[in-house]
């Protein structure tokens, strides 16, 4: 009975509840995004649009709106402001984001650190899980919902651009769009997720996930389920871990999901697959 | 314009922007035929295939096939590392039919079994696609095509570093595909087994020969195809034996 005391004690307070269902619900919806980032090369975009939203949440939070929409607000301006700068051919895709990106972080944190605004940049930047919303969570579980649609929706597309983007084309399937849409499922994902983990520390439940069951998985559909369940139970350890250490709850979700991404990367990746196929096990 | 068989250019000029960089195409096939598109590197051959592909716009003059063609890439374009198996990647074909946001049907799985037999996977069917051989994978992309059932099949370099049971097995499937009216054009560098098609287009930059193999495999118009890249040997009974000479095969 101590072992479940120990498991159950920290949901008895109804905001590390409200925590616990935010990180799964997050993480059930990023952990399959983050197989398509991966495998699409846009972990630098999502890590830059993730920072680059930093002026829309502190505008909101200055004004008191509701921070989703500040976060949806930046995430437009910040991919408006990076594919513009990225035209520039005399600097290059990366270097463009990375101005850009850090112009706006900038902006973000001059904005919070003026003299007459709530000291609320910590939590923006960082994150805080037990401080989500009603409305937060009803984000969270129809980002989770839509999500899950939309990737179900453009499973066939996305596997055939990400084997053969010319092989797609001739199939009737337009690279452009499928990354598009894919885009703008992360974009969403991040505005929803910022709100439990911060600007700097959301990209850690998109990428984190997906790097620990990508080299182990033998199907996209079974690395975007491991995915989920990977970045909810290791959402969920993060907040154990806050519970009984007294750390900082964004930051301690962020850490156990880089803790799986590098067990993920380290464990050996079992061969079976390829001896199930071939008699004679070659 | 699409004709109501096969492929036809007419005064084509492509470009990607600039300059054409390939020009003066004018050239039809028609169903069950095979066409060989020899050239040497930058002559042309894939700007070809994206423009029936409708991939790039003419800069001058038409392109047309009849319905969407099927591309098959070079292997080595396609990524090794990506968690799907050759029954996986031969139903991709089926997005060619539409209903791209909803699960394949019976039907598209019992076609592209039976595309994997046609080209002797049928063993390898739940093997990744990474971990098949070059010529297996090759076999596969041509599965996929063979699911996407078109008239008009690109190929671009499907026998490059391919071993020699693969191409065995992908020449008789072109063999069958030809006999059942479709139109295959074939790029290559390989100018004994462009000798095996019906036809022969020769690129570099412009058209500069097309016609049956006879007529075009000649000296004059291998080395105008080629320049320096070739050397060109006459072994006197009429037949020439090409050798290619500073091309990297990839």
């Amino acid at each position: 009975m101590e072992l479940l005391d120990l498991l159950l004690e920290p949901w008895r307070s109804g905001l590390e509840r409200r925590a616990l269902i935010e990180v799964v619900l997050l993480g059930l919806a990023c952990g399959p995004l983050g197989f398509w980032v991966i495998t699409y090369g846009l972990s630098y975009p999502a890590e830059s649009l993730g920072h680059g939203l930093l002026p829309g949440l502190v505008i909101a939070a200055l004004a008191g709106a509701p921070l989703l929409l500040g976060a949806a607000g930046g995430v437009a301006v910040g991919a408006a402001a990076v594919a513009l700068a990225a035209h520039d051919e005399r600097i290059g895709p990366d270097t463009a984001t990375a101005v850009v990106v850090t112009g706006l972080f900038g902006a973000g944190t001059l904005i919070a650190l003026s003299p007459d605004a709530p000291a609320r940049l910590e939590e923006l930047l960082f994150g805080d899980p037990l401080g989500v919303s009603d409305a937060d969570l009803v984000a969270a579980a129809a980002l989770a919902t839509l999500g899950t649609l939309a990737l179900a929706a453009l499973h066939r597309p996305l596997c055939a651009v990400a084997l053969d983007g010319p092989g797609a084309t001739a199939l009737g399937v337009a690279p452009a769009r499928v990354r598009a849409g894919l885009l703008a499922l992360l974009a969403a994902a991040l505005a929803v997720a910022v709100q439990g983990l911060g600007s700097l520390l959301v990209l850690a439940l998109i990428v984190g996930p997906a790097l620990a069951v990508r080299r182990h998985a033998r199907a996209p559909t079974r690395a975007m389920l491991a995915g989920g369940a990977v970045a909810a139970l290791a959402g969920v350890a993060g907040l154990y871990a806050s519970h009984h250490l007294g750390s900082a709850a964004g930051a301690s979700v962020a850490l156990t999901l880089c803790v799986a991404a590098l067990a993920g990367a380290a464990l050996p990746v079992r061969r079976a697959a390829a001896a199930r196929a071939r008699p004679g096990g070659g | 314009m699409s004709p109501a068989t096969g492929v036809a250019a007419r005064g084509l000029a492509l470009g990607y922007g600039g300059e054409p960089v390939l020009e003066e195409v004018d050239f039809s096939a028609g169903a069950g035929t095979t066409v060989s598109v020899l050239g040497p590197n930058g002559g042309g051959k894939t700007t070809l295939f994206k423009g029936l592909l409708g991939e790039l716009a003419p800069v001058r003059g038409t392109a047309a096939t009849a319905g969407r063609p099927a591309y098959v890439a070079q292997t080595d374009r396609t990524r090794l590392d990506f968690p799907v198996t050759a029954l996986d990647v031969a139903l991709m074909g089926s997005l060619a039919r539409g209903r791209w946001w909803l699960p394949p049907r019976r039907s598209d799985r019992a076609l592209a079994r039976e595309a994997l037999e046609r080209v002797g996977l049928a063993d390898e069917a739940f093997t990744r696609f990474g971990q098949l051989s070059g010529g297996q994978r090759q076999r596969t992309l041509i599965a996929r095509a063979l699911v996407q059932d078109a008239a008009v099949l690109l190929l671009d370099e499907p026998l490059a570093g391919v071993d020699p049971a693969s191409a065995d097995r992908i020449e008789a499937v072109f063999a069958e595909l030809r006999a059942e009216g479709r139109t295959l054009l074939v790029s290559t560098h390989d100018v004994e087994s462009a000798a095996r098609h019906d036809l022969v287009l020769c690129l570099n930059r412009r058209q500069v020969a097309f016609g049956p193999p006879a007529e075009v495999l000649v000296r004059q118009t291998l080395e105008a195809t080629y320049g320096s890249e070739i050397v060109v040997i006459d072994d006197g009974t009429g037949s020439v034996r090409a050798i290619a000479v500073g091309h990297h095969a990839h």
